[in-house]
């Protein structure tokens, strides 16, 4: 009985979370452009999606920034996380601190100060300042996730590595990176992610004339809803989808590859 | 020792020219008058009634979302607890799902359902009852707000509530306690961290949008985000903007230090 009203409330909340999904999904194959009356099974929107320059130009941008935020991100990240592996606890404590203002602030106060801050710069906005306050935004998490791999054991295998005649070089590369990589590689995803979900921040930091995907949805949902956009949340459905679906089963691989080591 | 200092200068210089100068530039605005002057006015404004409303109002509809929320994530996250592993990594799944999707089109999609002329009204009047008017109302926010949001209440309170040890809830039930004081006296306390992670990660957001006041209100009902942001893309007065931010982020710092009270064991693990 218990397990039943537990399944019940599972599927309420299910349908609440994927109703309005799916409604967009069926409606993005409707002939009419009607967000209630069915006039047959069309993919005209799609078509009208792909072939609108605004929205190519936008995924183009959302990806290439998102790709280069990440890795400029991971980079200073990880080199931050090292150098402070070097510094006085109270050194590390109060970077650290200061790490985390972009995390726990509000998007649109972190957004608002970058915008002023290139204002007051006379910074021109447009790709460039976007790319700059995504990496912003990205670094801390590249911080949160790597810093948990620095430890003393490394430095120790680090440091028997140089006694046994490596090049600090090679003791890096082989050493220090296999170590951290786990957590270099969360990083730079977590990075990419939400710089590609970014809607506040790239808002106030983009100039006129710019859009990411996010930007033009928010434009064109002002002037007026197009069924082309429910073909836009069907594909980034799809795709959202399909990703989590590989890292789930190249986790569970990995999973049963720990187990099957540890049973040997 | 396998780094030297320099390695983090890339990152300091990153902290204060991205996070640091930016900050003290709304600082600055907020305490400059058009002229160039200091003032408090921008920050006074606050109390001009229209600002207040907006403010109280976005309180409000926090407060009220952030309840739903957790309303409806704490069971979620007991079931999930209590059902099988492989079917947990399987409902996981389909939590974080949602989140990624753009939220502007999560958002759209309420648009998509309440409108006049949309999908719910449709149904309404097929049966034969008048249609309502369920867009551009506070509720209509709110259902926003609670849809984009209540995966961030639900993750954070299941990975405390996973980890109590089921032998602790045994021995209380072995020892005689009630159901209800199992819960009191066991359950809910040790998702505490759970629960103030998943607040702030709800209330925050929720206080200070203007996205989803803007869509699902029809730009009739304004949050103080959305006077924000009016005043920093349409009246271009970024001394009052920035009076207003500055008197927002109190807001943010206050219930922050808030909740924190709450989590005895400090630092509460965001996801």
């Amino acid at each position: 009985m218990k397990k039943r009203a537990g399944k019940i409330y599972v599927l309420i909340v299910m349908l609440f979370l994927y109703l309005p999904i799916l409604t967009l999904i069926v409606l993005s194959f409707n002939e009419v452009k009607s967000m209630s009356v069915w006039g047959g099974f069309s993919l005209k929107w799609y078509d009208e999606l792909f072939h609108s320059r605004l929205m190519m130009g936008a995924i183009v941008n959302t990806f290439s920034i998102a790709i280069l935020a990440a890795l400029i991100a991971t980079v200073v990240g990880t080199l931050a996380v090292l150098g402070m592996a070097a510094m006085k606890p109270r050194t590390q404590s109060a970077l650290l601190g200061f790490n985390n203002i972009p995390m726990l602030n509000a998007d649109i106060v972190t957004g608002i100060a970058l915008m002023l801050f290139f204002l007051m710069v006379g910074v021109p906005r447009g790709y460039m300042t976007i790319l700059f306050s995504h990496a912003t935004f990205c670094i801390p998490y590249v911080i949160l996730s790597v810093r948990p791999r620095v430890n003393r054991n490394t430095d120790r295998l680090y440091e028997a590595a140089l006694d046994l005649g490596a090049s600090e070089r090679y003791a890096f590369r082989r050493i220090v990176l296999p170590e951290l990589w786990p957590g270099i590689t969360s990083g730079f995803l977590l990075s990419f992610t939400m710089s590609v979900d970014d809607f506040i921040i790239t808002y106030f930091t983009r100039g006129a004339g710019i859009n990411t995907i996010s930007t033009l949805i928010y434009s064109e949902v002002k002037i007026g809803i197009r069924p082309s956009l429910f073909a836009l949340s069907t594909i980034v459905f799809v795709v959202a989808l399909a990703v989590l679906l590989v890292i789930n089963v190249r986790k569970d691989k990995e999973d049963r590859a720990d187990n099957a080591l540890q049973a040997l | 020792m396998i780094a030297k200092k320099s390695y983090s200068i890339p990152f300091i210089i990153w902290i204060i020219a991205g996070t640091l100068v930016p900050l003290a530039s709304i600082a600055y605005y907020g305490f400059t008058s058009r002229d160039g002057g200091f003032t408090f006015a921008n920050v006074l404004a606050m109390f001009r009634s229209d600002h207040l409303q907006a403010l109280g109002l976005s309180l409000l509809l926090a407060v009220i979302s952030t309840v739903i929320c957790l309303i409806i994530a704490f069971p979620m996250a007991m079931v999930l607890r209590e059902s099988k592993y492989g079917k947990q990594g399987f409902l996981i799944f389909v939590i974080i799902l949602p989140m990624w999707m753009n939220f502007l089109l999560r958002t759209m999609a309420w648009q998509v359902l309440l409108e006049r002329q949309g999908v719910i009204n449709a149904l309404i009047s097929a049966v034969g009852l008048p249609r309502q008017e369920m867009m551009n109302t506070p509720g209509a926010i709110v259902l926003g707000m609670v849809y984009d949001f209540l995966p961030f209440m639900i993750l954070p309170i299941y990975n405390t509530v996973s980890k109590i040890d089921e032998h602790l809830i045994e021995a209380a039930y072995d020892l005689g306690a009630g159901k209800a004081k199992v819960y009191s006296k066991i359950i809910f306390p040790l998702s505490v961290p759970g629960i103030v992670s998943g607040i702030t990660m709800v209330f925050i957001p929720a206080l200070t949008t203007f996205v989803i006041s803007n869509m699902l209100g029809g730009g009739k009902i304004n949050l103080i985000g959305n006077i924000i942001e009016q005043e920093f893309t349409i009246n271009s007065n970024w001394y009052l903007g920035s009076g207003l931010s500055l008197v927002m982020m109190v807001f943010i710092i206050a219930s922050m230090l808030i909740l924190q009270r709450f989590d005895k064991t400090g630092g509460a693990n965001l996801i």
